[in-house]
This record gives C-alpha cells, sequence and structure tokens, in this order.
C-alpha cells in the first residue's frame, strides 16, 4: 500500500513524462483560470472586505448574457459590450440596493447578502435566459478552435488552441489588473480604500465609487472568465461551482493578494489534475472535488494567512 | 394586560436565573407545545408530511449550526455532510442491529457526526473566519464524495440509495413505508423538543457561557482561563451531533429514503440562510429561520399562481420556481438591511413592546 501510494505514481512519472507533461500542462490551464475568478474575489475583498460569494455565479450570469444576447441576433462583438455594460449596471445596482445600505455592518452580515444575490441572479438568469445549458460562441468572437500535437519525450503532447488563448488571455488580463492597481489613480485610491476605510475617506476618496469600480472591474474578470470557462465546458449554471473551486485557490494565495491569487491558482490547478491522475485510480477516482480544499486545509495548518495574505496581529 | 412583570417576585436564584422568568411565557410555552402536538390530530397528511415534519428537521438542523455560528462565531459551510454523516451511521447502525430499537439509533448516529465534526473542527484554533468556512467546505466535498464512493455505507446497495427499512415502536410502524405521516410527524416533534430543551439548557449554562466568551473576544476568553481549542472542538461536536441527529431524522422520516445528493452543498447553504434569517445566537431564531425559508417556497407555490390568474397571466411551474429563487434571494437582502439579527430579534422587540403596552416606553 505504502508502495503504491509512495513509490509507483512517481515511477510511473518517469518512465512517462510526456503524459506527465499532458497533466501538467492542463493542470496549469485550469489553474489559470482557477486564478482568474479568485481574482474577482480578491478585487472585491481587497477594496471593501467583502466575501463576494456571487462571484460564481456573476460568471455565469455574464457568460449567459453574452450568448443569450448573441442568439437574439445581436452581433458577437457589440453582445460583448453589451455583456460588459450589464456587468457596470448590476455593479452600480448592487452598490445602490445592497452595499450601501449594509455599510458597518458585520462581515458575516454581508457575505450573507452576497448569497441573498446569488439567489436572486440564478432566478433572474432563468427567469430571462432559461436554465438550458448552450455552447459558448467560440468563433464568432475569433477564439482559436483545434488542437495541436507535439511529438516529444517518446509520446505526443495534445495542446487545445483553446487553452493556449485562454491563458494568455487570462495573462493578460491580469496584468491590466496589475498595472490598473499600480499606475492608475483610480488603482491607487482602491489601495488606499483597501488599507482603511477610514482614512480613504478622510482624503476624500468617494467610498461608493470605489465599490461600483471594484464590482465592475470583479464583472469584467467575470466575463473573461465566463467565455473562458464557457468555451471549455459550456455555459449553465452548474457552472457555478467552478466557482467554490476559487476558493482553495484563495485560501492558499491569501485573500488580498493578487499574485497569490494566481500562484494559488496555479499549484491548486497543477496539484488538482496530478492527484487524480495518479493517485486518484487507488481511491476509485473523483478526487477533484475535494482535493483541492484537502491541501488548502493541510497548507493552512502550516501558515494560517496563505501563501501572501496579510499577518493579522491580535492585541487586547 | 395580560402580558406584565409586576407583581412577578423572585425570592431565590433558581428563579431569578430561570429562562422563562415570567409566568405568561411559560405558559405560552405549555400552550405552543401543546398545540404542536393537537396538529398530528388536526392536520391534514399533507401539512405533516410536506410542512410540519420537514419544518422541525430543518430546525433542528439550524439549532445545530446556530451553536457553532451564533454561540461560538465559527462559520461553517460543510453542515450538509455532517447532516449526511448522520444519516449513514443511523443507516448502518439499523441494518446491523435490527434488534434494538430505532430510536436509540438515531441519537447514537448524532455521536458518530460529532465524532467527524470535531476532526474537522481542528485547524478551527489555527484559523478563522472565512478561512474557516472554507476549510469546512473541505468536509462539505470530502464526506460527499465519501458517500458516493464507499459502497459499504450502504450495504452495497445497488442503487446507492438508503432506504428506511421498517421499525415499530410499541407495535405501531414509526418507519418504513408503513408508517404513517401523523407518527412520523409525533417521533419527531418529541425528538426535536427534547434536543431543543436540552440546547437550551447548555447554551444557558457554563458551557454555552464559553462558547459565548470565544465568540466575542477569544483572547480575553483564553485569559479568563477557557481553553478556546477544547470549547471550540465542543462546539463542533455538539453542533454536528444536532445536524447529524437532523439528517437521520431527515432520510428515515422525512423522506423514507435518499441518495448523497440531499447532503450537498446548497443543503448547508440553505441551513446557514435559516440561522443567519432566523437570529444568530437565538434558539427560537433557528425555528423562526426555518419557517421562514423553508415554508415560504410552498407558500409562494400556491399564493403566486392564485394572485396572477386575475390578470390573465398563468404561469409555469418553471417560472414560478425562479421567481422563487428571486424572492429568495431578495428577501434575505431586505431582511439582512431592515434587521440583521434576525427574526429572533423582532420577536424580542414586539414582546419588550408588548410588556410595555400601552405606553410607549
Amino acid at each position: 500500500m505504502l508502495y503504491k501510494v509512495f513509490i509507483e505514481p512517481f515511477v510511473f512519472m518517469g518512465e512517462a513524462p510526456d503524459l506527465l507533461i499532458q497533466t501538467l500542462w492542463e493542470g496549469l490551464v485550469s489553474g489559470v483560470l482557477y486564478a482568474l475568478i479568485a481574482l474577482g474575489f480578491v478585487l472585491i475583498f481587497k477594496a471593501s472586505g467583502v466575501f463576494n460569494f456571487a462571484q460564481g455565479i456573476m460568471v455565469v450570469f455574464a457568460a449567459l448574457i453574452l450568448v443569450g444576447l448573441y442568439e437574439k441576433g445581436v452581433p458577437a462583438f457589440l453582445a460583448l459590450i453589451l455583456a460588459a455594460v450589464a456587468m457596470l449596471v448590476l455593479a452600480m445596482v448592487v452598490e445602490r440596493v445592497v452595499l450601501r445600505p449594509l455599510v458597518n455592518q458585520p462581515d458575516i452580515i454581508l457575505f450573507m447578502a452576497t448569497f441573498g444575490l446569488t439567489y436572486f441572479l440564478i432566478g433572474f438568469g432563468e427567469l430571462i435566459f432559461g436554465g438550458n445549458p448552450r455552447e459558448m460562441i467560440t468563433e464568432q468572437l475569433f477564439l482559436p478552435q483545434g488542437t495541436t500535437e507535439i511529438d516529444a519525450l517518446g509520446g505526443s503532447i495534445r495542446l487545445q488552441h483553446l487553452d493556449v488563448a485562454a491563458a494568455v488571455i487570462a495573462s493578460i488580463m491580469i496584468g491590466l489588473l496589475a498595472v490598473f492597481f499600480s499606475k492608475t489613480r483610480i488603482g491607487r485610491a482602491l489601495r488606499a480604500v483597501a488599507d482603511s476605510h477610514k482614512a480613504a475617506l478622510s482624503v476624500g476618496i468617494s467610498l461608493n465609487q470605489i465599490w461600483v469600480i471594484v464590482w465592475f472591474a470583479a464583472g469584467m474578470v467575470a466575463l473573461v472568465a465566463g467565455i473562458m470557462w464557457g468555451a471549455r465546458s459550456g455555459v449553465s449554471f452548474s457552472l457555478q461551482i467552478i466557482a467554490l473551486k476559487a476558493l482553495p485557490v484563495l485560501i492558499l494565495g491569501g485573500f488580498t493578494s493578487i499574485p497569490g491569487a494566481i500562484i494559488g491558482g496555479l499549484i491548486i490547478g497543477v496539484g488538482e489534475k496530478l492527484g487524480e491522475f495518479y493517485w486518484g485510480p487507488l481511491v476509485g477516482g473523483g478526487v477533484e472535488t475535494w482535493l483541492a480544499y484537502v491541501i488548502a486545509l493541510l497548507f493552512l495548518l502550516y501558515r494560517p494567512q496563505g501563501l501572501f495574505g496579510e499577518k493579522i496581529i491580535e492585541r487586547i | 394586560m395580560l402580558y406584565r412583570e409586576a407583581g412577578q417576585f423572585k425570592t431565590n436564584y433558581v428563579a431569578d436565573s430561570a429562562i422563562f422568568p415570567l409566568r405568561e411565557d411559560r405558559i405560552g410555552l405549555a400552550v405552543i407545545i401543546l398545540a404542536a402536538y393537537a396538529l398530528a390530530f388536526l392536520g391534514n397528511s399533507f401539512v405533516l408530511q410536506a410542512v410540519m415534519i420537514p419544518f422541525l428537521v430543518f430546525s433542528l438542523a439550524a439549532i445545530g449550526l446556530n451553536i457553532l455560528t451564533g454561540y461560538t462565531g465559527l462559520l461553517s459551510l460543510g453542515t450538509g455532510a455532517f447532516m449526511g454523516v448522520g444519516a449513514y451511521a443511523c443507516y448502518k447502525l439499523m441494518t446491523a442491529f435490527p434488534g434494538v430499537n430505532v430510536i436509540v439509533w438515531i441519537f447514537v448516529s448524532g455521536f458518530f457526526s460529532a465524532a467527524v465534526g470535531a476532526l474537522f473542527g481542528l485547524p478551527s484554533l489555527r484559523i478563522k473566519g472565512f478561512y474557516l468556512a472554507v476549510a469546512t467546505l473541505a468536509a462539505q466535498f470530502f464526506l460527499q464524495w465519501c458517500f458516493i464512493r464507499i459502497p459499504w455505507l450502504v450495504n452495497y446497495n445497488v442503487s446507492g440509495a438508503l432506504d428506511a427499512p421498517l421499525r415499530t415502536l410499541f407495535g405501531i410502524p414509526i418507519m418504513g413505508p408503513n408508517a404513517t405521516p401523523q407518527t412520523r410527524y409525533l417521533l419527531v416533534l418529541t425528538i426535536v423538543i427534547l434536543l431543543t430543551w436540552l440546547a437550551s439548557n447548555l447554551v444557558h449554562g457554563r458551557i454555552g457561557r464559553m462558547w459565548i466568551a470565544i465568540r466575542d473576544m477569544d483572547l480575553a476568553a483564553e485569559l479568563m482561563g477557557i481553553r478556546p481549542l477544547q470549547t471550540k472542538l465542543l462546539a463542533f461536536a455538539v453542533s454536528s451531533y444536532y445536524c447529524g441527529v437532523a439528517g437521520a431524522l431527515l432520510v428515515f422520516l422525512w423522506y423514507g429514503g435518499a441518495e448523497y445528493d440531499v447532503f450537498n452543498i446548497n443543503q448547508s447553504f440553505f441551513i446557514l440562510f435559516m440561522v443567519i434569517i432566523g437570529g444568530l445566537g437565538s434558539l427560537i431564531g433557528s425555528f423562526f429561520g426555518a419557517a421562514l425559508i423553508f415554508i415560504l417556497p410552498i407558500v409562494l407555490g400556491i399564493v403566486l399562481p392564485a394572485a396572477l390568474s386575475p390578470f390573465g397571466l398563468s404561469v409555469g411551474a418553471d417560472v414560478i420556481e425562479h421567481l422563487r429563487f428571486m424572492i429568495v434571494g431578495a428577501l434575505i437582502i431586505f431582511f439582512l438591511i431592515v434587521e440583521p439579527h434576525g427574526l429572533a430579534r423582532l420577536w424580542q422587540i414586539g414582546k419588550q413592546k408588548l410588556l410595555v403596552w400601552p405606553f410607549p416606553y
């Protein structure tokens, strides 16, 4: 038994390096996409201290608007812009209806409010677009399709063009956000708010505006994540389960760190695929559903604030 | 004029520290309990089967989560899985020892889920808040995976589902296909009342004070000599005990049989809704929350088509389902804005107003 757990998988990795590379690649791609969803959480948590449970449904919602509008005859790129506008409207409505009345409430209350938002959006989305799963409009958005097989290491490695595109687009998105946060005026304001609400208010930064901006930014991240995940596995409400996958990523990286979200995403993505492929068969498979959480949990025991999280110093 | 504190003097410490210091409250409680028992003989089987039994079961689960989240301040999203542990443990015990009365096993099955809960509560000393919430998700997904992948848990049943075997009490079937909603309701009601009474004693006593101290400020509590790990683990264990019993009741006395899917993450969320809407740190709030979250959609399903039909709008079942989601979501936000302390706080305000009525203060 010990041999099977600790030695055999590694021997297998050494014997078939192409499979290992393939698994690693798949892990990295899904890791990037997890990171993209986790990024939406981090943006909102950083700027407002709200743990936004609705991020998952925002991903579904954005993708649904895009596909739904296209099916109604709107050109693909106009639909993309309209979906972005819809996320802006959502951000404004959320700020006005949910966040503003709940200022100064404990974290758990705001967390619950995003639960309410989740349920509302599920009902709303299904009411308008119906609950059927549908195809993402990959061709119309000029996303590449097809696969390339690279012969290497005594086997062949299969690269989905879409995955490559997803990784590239996600990286660009993350880079843009990093620039936005560090170089622009609004980015500085966002960081100020993240540091201290009171201090930010006292130097004349409008909290309400900031909230709209971060929710809109999170909405845009959700839109991109929705397109990418939608292209991989179709647009349906079951997609929001993927958002739950972003939670261990957050734990691993720390709730407030953008690099943490990215590195956490990659670790979880790779760890999950390796675990599923090499160790999964030992226990009957399907370990992907919980492995990420267990990795995160074990990691937490060692470093409770996550990789890049802020250490909370408690005083009495 | 009927509800007055005046004239009720306490002459000893026991009377002074009573949970219901007012005579009117005690009478009111007795009336409610009597009414609940009377309902078994007055209500039809739809009311008992589709409304009252699940309401009581969910109340019990909500009490369990409330002990953890409301009293001890540890957020948990793994409630559904802990309920599942109770149900599967009960099934194994029932089928392995058919001679022992099933009620014993319902109570014992909670201990299994208590042990599992305490195990997953171990990280609670190191991590807090949302981090802990995500850690409990690990419990949720891992346990759910176990329910699917370990056929031993369902006695290698091909369908992979739990089913309630026929079990009797005093010769009356209380479980299985022949049990009437009436007997099952009476059994659930009795168990829930018993466990609520127990929980009430726990949270008002030394242990409850320890939990509340940990919730309000864990460092200060530690300095006062409360050991955080033991206290938190105890909260996890007791909470999971309640959830486990609720899970066993859910499967064997409500559904009569279920698959692993009953204990999915949505179940956990629903119970968390009940706790938050009902009121964190309040036992009666658990009942209010369960009533609102569980009974409201049923009422909506009946009222909405009736309300829309005069306008010539006929709505399909799917539209009602979607509207139900929207309304529940909107209600959660509405309640959080209007009364973040939940329905229990409204109840408390109402009682306070009644005490001073007709004067405003």
